[in-house]
């Protein structure tokens, strides 16, 4: 089970990522059904990784095929004349949009958009909290599931553990080591319950990581108990 | 309920398998040509939108608010909703259509992802994180032999004509996907099926897809 998850490992030494996202999570990102977090986790590997940028646009192209393919519904009689009275009247104002911090010219932040919109501050400014030995934590804002960034001593070692439902995480700064393999800036990592591993941070530079936990939904209500009896496999 | 368990399951092809890879349709069809013209057509529509063109904007309304809101109620809007909500999306098209590369992607495309966000900014109340390719820190293409690996966008009426090709089982499971808001996890949840199961399914439906469009290349 546990190796179902295993991200597919590719090149690396270029500066880009070798872990890359698989195609469920990109499809349900472009679809549209992933929660803000798992996005927001998403779209910054994204910024990283041209690869599964590409994956991303082509599964969008699959969305505008899907769009194109629906039987049309009519709209309301007035609508086209409710709309064309709108479009000259004055730009209402956009949903909120992020505000990076500034940067001195030439400098590349470590954390990417739309990563850095999230935070106050570079890392180095964020209160983070302690949580055991080498590792400190400071936990995110953000709907749809439990999101933080961790920091971890170069060469530390984290105790061997599981995740609840499942975990992404994603490499910002520094690496670490695990049975899976080496992750560095831009890899993910997808580790679920029946995983337990060991990360060790590398040497030279403390590792930062996004992580979000993705429970899976588990269908416990009455929907759930009337269907799950006709999907026994 | 039951039904949509059953099809669920059909999709992911437990009830009966899959037909193998191999097992692909005949001679396939390349798209015709008048569906080409139209998605061109299409393109040209929202060129002339970003230059302030409102007859073109018209044509633009006509061909995507009946699919917009055909989306947005197959993804659960009730009716006054995706109206509303439609007429959302066509007022952002008319403010963002200087946004819109045709090289980058098709019309249909860049309709999908406006009527994307706008739900889930509506409906969900969240926010959808993208990147930002303007951000220092965002990791451009790497070049291959001094050129740009750029890739040439996916036309619609190629995609829209390998979807018709696959096979049913794995037509259905993209379609829920995109029509029925089902992430790939609550599949899983809703079949009893392992992850890696629905993950390795999905990635089957995805790769016959690609290879279909190959073929018509």
């Amino acid at each position: 089970m546990a190796t179902a998850h295993k991200a597919a490992a590719s090149r690396g030494g270029d500066g880009l990522p070798s872990h890359h996202l698989d195609d469920a999570f990109l499809l349900d990102y472009a679809a549209g059904n992933t929660s803000e977090a798992v996005s927001l986790l998403i779209a910054t590997h994204l910024a990283l990784c041209p690869e599964c940028r590409a994956r991303a646009e082509e599964l969008e192209a699959l969305g505008g095929a899907m769009l194109e393919s629906l039987a049309p519904t009519a709209v309301d009689h007035d609508a086209l004349s409710a709309v064309l009275a709108r479009l000259d009247a004055s730009e209402e104002v956009e949903p909120p949009v992020f505000t990076p911090p500034a940067n001195d010219e030439g400098h590349i932040p470590s954390l990417p958009m739309p990563l850095r919109g999230y935070l106050k501050a570079e890392p180095d400014a964020l209160a983070w909290q302690p949580v055991i030995r080498g590792l400190e934590e400071y936990e995110l804002d953000v709907g749809g599931a439990k999101t933080k960034l961790l920091r971890i001593k170069p060469g530390a070692s984290m105790p061997q553990h599981t995740h609840e439902g499942r975990e992404l995480t994603l490499v910002l700064e520094g690496s670490y080591d695990d049975e899976i393999g080496h992750f560095g800036r831009g890899d993910v990592a997808i580790l679920d319950d029946d995983h337990d591993h060991r990360p060790i941070a590398g040497p030279g530079q403390d590792c930062i990581c996004l992580t979000v936990i993705d429970a899976p939904l588990r269908l416990t209500g009455r929907f759930g108990r009337f269907l799950n009896p006709f999907v026994k496999f | 309920m039951v039904a949509d368990g059953l099809a669920v399951a059909a999709a992911l092809g437990v009830v009966h398998n899959a037909p193998p890879a191999s097992n692909t349709p005949m001679a396939s069809s390349s798209p015709t040509a008048a569906s080409r013209r139209r998605s061109a057509h299409l393109d040209d529509l929202l060129v002339a939108v970003a230059g302030g063109d409102r007859s073109a904007f018209v044509e633009l309304f006509e061909h995507f608010a009946p699919r917009v809101k055909s989306y947005l109620m197959r993804l659960g809007c009730d009716m006054s909703a995706a109206e509303e909500i439609g007429q959302e999306v066509m007022v952002t098209v008319w403010r963002r259509a200087e946004t819109f590369d045709r090289r980058q992607a098709s019309a249909s495309t860049w309709m999908f992802t406006i009527a994307r966000n706008k739900r889930i900014d509506a409906v969900r109340r969240e926010r959808r994180p993208e990147f930002d390719p303007t951000d220092p820190a965002f990791m451009p293409e790497p070049e291959i032999g001094g050129d740009m690996a750029v890739q040439a966008k996916q036309e619609t009426a190629t995609v829209v004509e390998a979807i018709a090709e696959l096979p049913e089982e794995q037509g259905f499971l993209l379609r829920m996907a995109y029509y029925d808001d089902k992430p790939h996890s609550v599949i899983a949840a809703e079949t009893g099926l392992p992850l890696g199961t629905v993950k390795s399914r999905l990635r089957l439906a995805l790769t016959k897809l690609r290879k279909i469009m190959k073929e018509h290349e």
